[in-house]
């Protein structure tokens, strides 16, 4: 049987969005030399939350924003039972010689990182690249990568799953571990 | 993620309409990839592709080429002319040699219309038909309606008259399929004597007159004379041909209506087409040949999904 257990609610879920906002702009001051980049598919939708939060704190300036498919870039291809399905790739914008903020929703063995770390570098050679994530799953990494940015740590085991939803797409902003052991 | 329904790329005959529409998803994806500044990505990297072309073509063989150097794949390339094949080998040996050599996926191109489902029926690889005779282009009728997709947001409704050598050309079969199957109506248009027998059957329309069929369509696609393929004369001259068949500026201009021009190549200028027609702003053949590699990714991509893993 499954078990379910929101570890984080609505309340605390805004104000995690709120302080890593408020994180990114005491290292990248107005923005005018940073972009940020979602990590389809999910972590898009963090991704615009911050970028929403950014664009009313400081009004004045226009943050650009993109999302980053990395389906063609995995390592898992032909691994899997089916193929993943690509999104959209939306960056109409040079990120050469831009700090990237990468954006996701959760962070595990830190393989879609790498992934996205490469599809990112096909756009061109930005000066320097940092990870925001909401979830940090530690002690579960398969790289070396650590973000920069961590809305919450959590730890967890292999059996059990985070799922961050999002109001506009689940109802609710809440996180969720999900247990598939009885 | 859906997958194909089927293991190999054989026909347009074989696939869904659902097929259809993944392809042409995933081509999306790839066509955004192709006009990045780095055009590469590694989905390929452990998949062994043989182009097999028993048969000349340049556009074919260089769109599958970059497709599948795009994707990362390793390739191994075979021309029958200067092959073993010329010295007696059959098919079958041919390519159970070339499978020996550990290929995953092999892309076909061969005169004999079968040759592909022969194939997969007999190896152990993916099959990708490249053409087989006078039966089917897949790849080609696919990035056709893609094009289409791309210029008019939609292939269903449209009106598609397809133009010349009908009886010879895999392409026309091809592309019957596929825009029936995605809701377009179809109607061909030549002399009587280029045009097969069965076409009715496809619940394709023949008409005769050349303005007629340009007037009810909104696209034409205009097909090459097959010279190479005609054992017997079909039609008194080329010359003649083309003041029947050929469409210059005049005759567009003539219309009540601006129609787009298609064409898979190569172009027989002045036959055909004229050159001010091909060169216009109502073509879309250069369009049509970057779609091409956009959707070769995709089928390559499908397909190697379906490649077991060794010792697995």
């Amino acid at each position: 049987m499954k078990q379910k257990r929101i570890i984080i609610n609505k309340t605390k879920f805004n104000i995690i969005v709120e302080r890593l906002s408020h994180q990114l702009i005491e290292n990248h001051d107005d923005f005018r030399e940073t972009v940020l980049i979602g990590i389809q598919p999910r972590g898009t939708h963090l991704c615009n939350r911050i970028h929403q939060k950014l664009s009313s704190i400081i009004s004045n300036s226009i943050i650009k924003v993109g999302n980053l498919d990395i389906t063609f870039f995995r390592d898992d291809f032909r691994r899997r039972q089916e193929p993943l399905e690509p999104q959209a790739i939306d960056i109409d914008f040079s990120i050469e010689g831009k700090n990237v903020v990468l954006i996701d929703d959760v962070l595990y063995t830190g393989r879609s990182v790498r992934a996205a770390m490469d599809a990112l570098m096909t756009f061109g050679r930005p000066k320097s690249v940092e990870l925001t994530v909401f979830i940090d799953r530690r002690f579960s990494r398969h790289l070396p990568i650590q973000p920069n940015y961590v809305g919450q740590k959590v730890d967890t085991i292999t059996s059990e799953k985070v799922i961050v939803e999002w109001e506009e797409i689940n109802g609710n902003d809440q996180v969720i571990l999900l247990n598939s052991e009885t | 993620m859906k997958t194909l329904s089927t293991e190999h790329l054989l026909g347009i005959k074989y696939l869904t309409k659902e097929d259809i529409s993944l392809i042409f998803k995933t081509a999306d994806n790839f066509k955004r990839i192709i006009n990045q500044p780095i055009k590469k990505v590694p989905s390929l990297r452990d998949i062994t592709v043989a182009n097999l072309f028993f048969e000349n073509s340049t556009r074919t063989k260089l769109s599958f080429e970059l497709a599948e150097k795009r994707l990362s794949a390793d390739i191994i390339n075979f021309s029958s002319s200067a092959s073993s094949a010329k010295k007696g080998e059959t098919l079958i040996d041919t390519i159970n040699n070339i499978i020996a050599m550990k290929v995953d996926m092999v892309v076909i191109r061969h005169p004999n219309p079968g040759a592909s489902v022969f194939l997969s029926r007999n190896i152990d690889a993916k099959i990708i038909n490249a053409g087989d005779g006078t039966h089917e282009h897949p790849t080609q009728a696919l990035l056709d309606a893609y094009s289409i997709r791309k210029k008019y947001g939609e292939v269903k409704g449209k009106k598609v008259v397809i133009i010349g050598d009908i009886l010879h050309s895999r392409v026309a079969l091809s592309n019957i399929y596929c825009l029936q199957k995605l809701g377009a109506k179809v109607c061909v248009c030549g002399p009587s004597t280029l045009i097969p027998k069965y076409i009715n059957s496809l619940g394709v329309k023949h008409m005769s007159n050349l303005k007629e069929a340009l007037n009810w369509c909104d696209i034409a696609n205009v097909l090459r004379i097959q010279l190479e393929r005609q054992d017997v004369k079909f039609f008194p001259s080329l010359r003649e041909y083309a003041m029947v068949f050929g469409i210059n500026k005049d005759i567009l201009e003539g219309l009540n209506k601006e129609i787009t021009i298609m064409h898979p190549g190569p172009i027989n200028r002045g036959v055909e087409l004229t050159s001010d027609v091909a060169d216009s702003g109502q073509s879309i053949i250069l369009d049509q040949v970057e779609n091409g590699v956009a959707i070769r990714m995709a089928v390559l991509y499908l397909l190697a999904g379906k490649v077991k893993k060794n010792g697995k």
